[in-house]
């Protein structure tokens, strides 16, 4: 009787040690998101209210040193670059997803999925270099000079086609087995079974991994810096060099001062702002899937 | 052949009457015993395991065979090797002969697919696609050819008519399958496979997974449809199977393997089984 109440009150003292514990850590990982969206407010405060929201968008063109803060060209090569990626990565990112379940043999089937996890982990540095020097040149020689939109779009593509194929693997995986066997039993065939019954029962899954991967693309830096040209313009081409807003960031920083300053970390807090809305949607339709 | 009884062991009682019309199977004359499925030595093995050792029996057409059994004897791998399910386990191997209609099943020239249509299964739990309901019972028919608007919407209406689901969704037919209770989405699920006009109904188990009032009404629905399709149904609920079955088999777990130990008109199986396990099984002794 002692014995036993003393086990469970000390089990209860280790559980309230252990409660604890998780819930530092996981208000410490918050408090660090709140924090450097707090920071960012507090550095863009200044330019946000002495020039204004609508002239970082309406400004005829980026010269902050002469008072003209047009953050619209950057804005539309980074939204441009992360649509066009996400349409060539989207049907390749969910065939491979498909194919690794549903067609191949398993071995190879298993040395794809292998491979689409490892060119996830790719260092972005290691990726830009490859674009750097096969990508560029190659666009180069139909229309120069080579580093453009189109080489941004084809770099951010081989970046995220993992990012899709891994999470609408995910979501195929974690349908009921009895979907797929109640279409065989129909006399359905393969075809027929992934296009009216898997994939649309695995939808939220999949467009919410293109969400995370549009997300993923939206913030990429480095290897956008190094094809994409950085010329600050509106993209009218796929062949235009452009800068996207990350780029212009990680390029000006280091000597940027006073409201040239402040409005880089406005276009960090737009960028900010454009994920967390794309993780949020990618967060409800998952969660949308677990309701049916 | 209609009876069997495993002629190894010690059997209950003596010798049988060929083949005469009990009560229960003297109602309908579909129950005039023309085979629509004869099973000849069906062996099966999970990489390398036999599941189900030398099952030889007929399914009449127009009947509902009943196969009882305790868990693990077989009766869904036996289910399932009646449409060919069975291929999608890898490593399943099948041996012996399924005629259906008189055409091994196993041959080279069958169409899997259209072998499926006209042997449909249902599942122990449910399984509606997440689609709408009206999208449940169109698309397979779509898929096996059927274009025109009309007959869509007819196959529909009737499939639903026959389980008995009309007028609890004629107004809500675009809604969610998976909105429906457990019983109704089995029900979707009977009327998903009779849209497409089988000529066999396998059902593993279909109430068991359902509240006893759904189980009601779903055993109710498969009653009704005796005569109109040939079922086979696996249960554990013996009770059931005595209601609707005209014809049961039993089976056993026999060195790790399952084996057919009688098959024979339903009420002989529960009246007067000749094979002692049989009699220990249905008369709760065992099992």
């Amino acid at each position: 009787m002692t014995l036993s109440h003393r086990s469970s009150s000390s089990r209860s003292r280790r559980d309230t040690r252990l409660v604890a514990a998780v819930a530092t850590a996981a208000l410490g990982s918050s408090a660090i998101f709140v924090l450097i969206v707090g920071f960012l407010l507090k550095e863009s405060w200044p330019a946000l209210s002495t020039i204004g929201p609508a002239r970082f968008l309406f400004d005829p063109a980026w010269r902050p040193t002469e008072g003209l803060f047009g953050l619209a060209p950057m804005l539309s090569a980074s939204l441009a670059a992360s649509v066009g990626a996400v349409i060539l990565a989207t049907p390749l990112g969910v065939a491979s997803a498909i194919f690794c379940r549903h067609y191949a043999p398993p071995p190879i089937g298993w040395i794809h999925r292998w491979s689409m996890a490892l060119l996830s982990g790719v260092p972005s540095v290691v990726i830009g270099l490859w674009g750097l020097t096969a990508i560029v040149p190659l666009i180069g020689r139909f229309e120069p000079p080579g580093a453009s939109l189109l080489a941004g779009i084809l770099i951010l593509t081989v970046m995220i086609t993992p990012t899709i194929a891994l999470t609408s693997g995910a979501a195929l995986d974690s349908l009921p087995d009895a979907y797929g066997r109640g279409a065989v039993a129909l006399g359905l065939s393969r075809e027929a079974t992934l296009a009216h019954v898997l994939l649309p029962a695995a939808r939220g899954g999949v467009v919410a991994g293109i969400l995370l991967a549009a997300a993923r693309a939206l913030g990429e830096t480095m290897a956008i810096v190094m094809v994409s040209g950085n010329v600050v313009q509106a993209p009218l081409s796929l062949f235009d060099p452009v800068r996207m807003l990350t780029a212009n960031i990680a390029l000006e920083m280091a000597y940027a001062s006073g409201s040239h300053r402040a409005s880089l970390f406005v276009s960090g807090l737009m960028l900010t702002a454009l994920v967390i809305a794309l993780a949020a949607a990618a967060w409800r339709l998952s969660g949308d899937r677990c309701h049916g | 052949m209609i009876a069997y009884i495993a002629d190894t062991d010690a059997t209950a009682g003596s010798g049988r009457a060929a083949y005469t019309l009990g009560p229960l199977a003297a109602g309908p004359t579909c129950c005039e015993p023309r085979p629509q499925i004869s099973v000849e030595n069906l062996t099966l093995a999970y990489d390398g395991r036999a599941a189900l050792k030398e099952v030889s029996l007929d399914i009449f057409r127009g009947c509902v065979t009943a196969l009882i059994g305790p868990s693990g004897c077989g009766k869904t791998s036996f289910l399932s090797s009646l449409n060919r399910l069975s291929d999608l386990i890898p490593g399943c191997e099948v041996e012996g002969r399924i005629l259906f209609d008189g055409q091994n099943i196993h041959d080279q020239l069958t169409n899997v697919r259209a072998l499926r249509r006209r042997v449909g299964m249902i599942f122990q739990r449910p399984n509606p696609f997440p689609l709408s309901i009206r999208r449940n019972l169109e698309m397979p028919l779509k898929e096996h050819g059927v274009r025109r608007r009309a007959d869509l919407d007819a196959a529909v209406w009737r499939s639903l008519v026959d389980v008995g689901l009309w007028e609890e969704v004629r107004d809500r037919l675009d809604a969610p399958a998976l909105a429906l209770s457990g019983g109704q989405q089995q029900r979707l699920c009977i009327a998903r496979a009779i849209a497409l006009q089988p000529d066999v109904l396998l059902m593993d188990e279909p109430c068991s997974a359902l509240d006893p009032v759904s189980s009601t009404i779903v055993e109710d629905l498969i009653a009704s449809l005796r005569g109109s399709y040939t079922i086979v149904i696996a249960t554990h609920n013996l009770a059931q199977a005595r209601r609707i079955a005209n014809f049961a088999g039993f089976f056993w777990v026999k060195d790790r393997a399952g084996v057919l130990i009688e098959f024979d008109h339903c009420q002989r199986i529960f009246d007067s089984p000749r094979h002692e396990l049989t009699a220990a099984y249905v008369g709760g002794r065992s099992g």
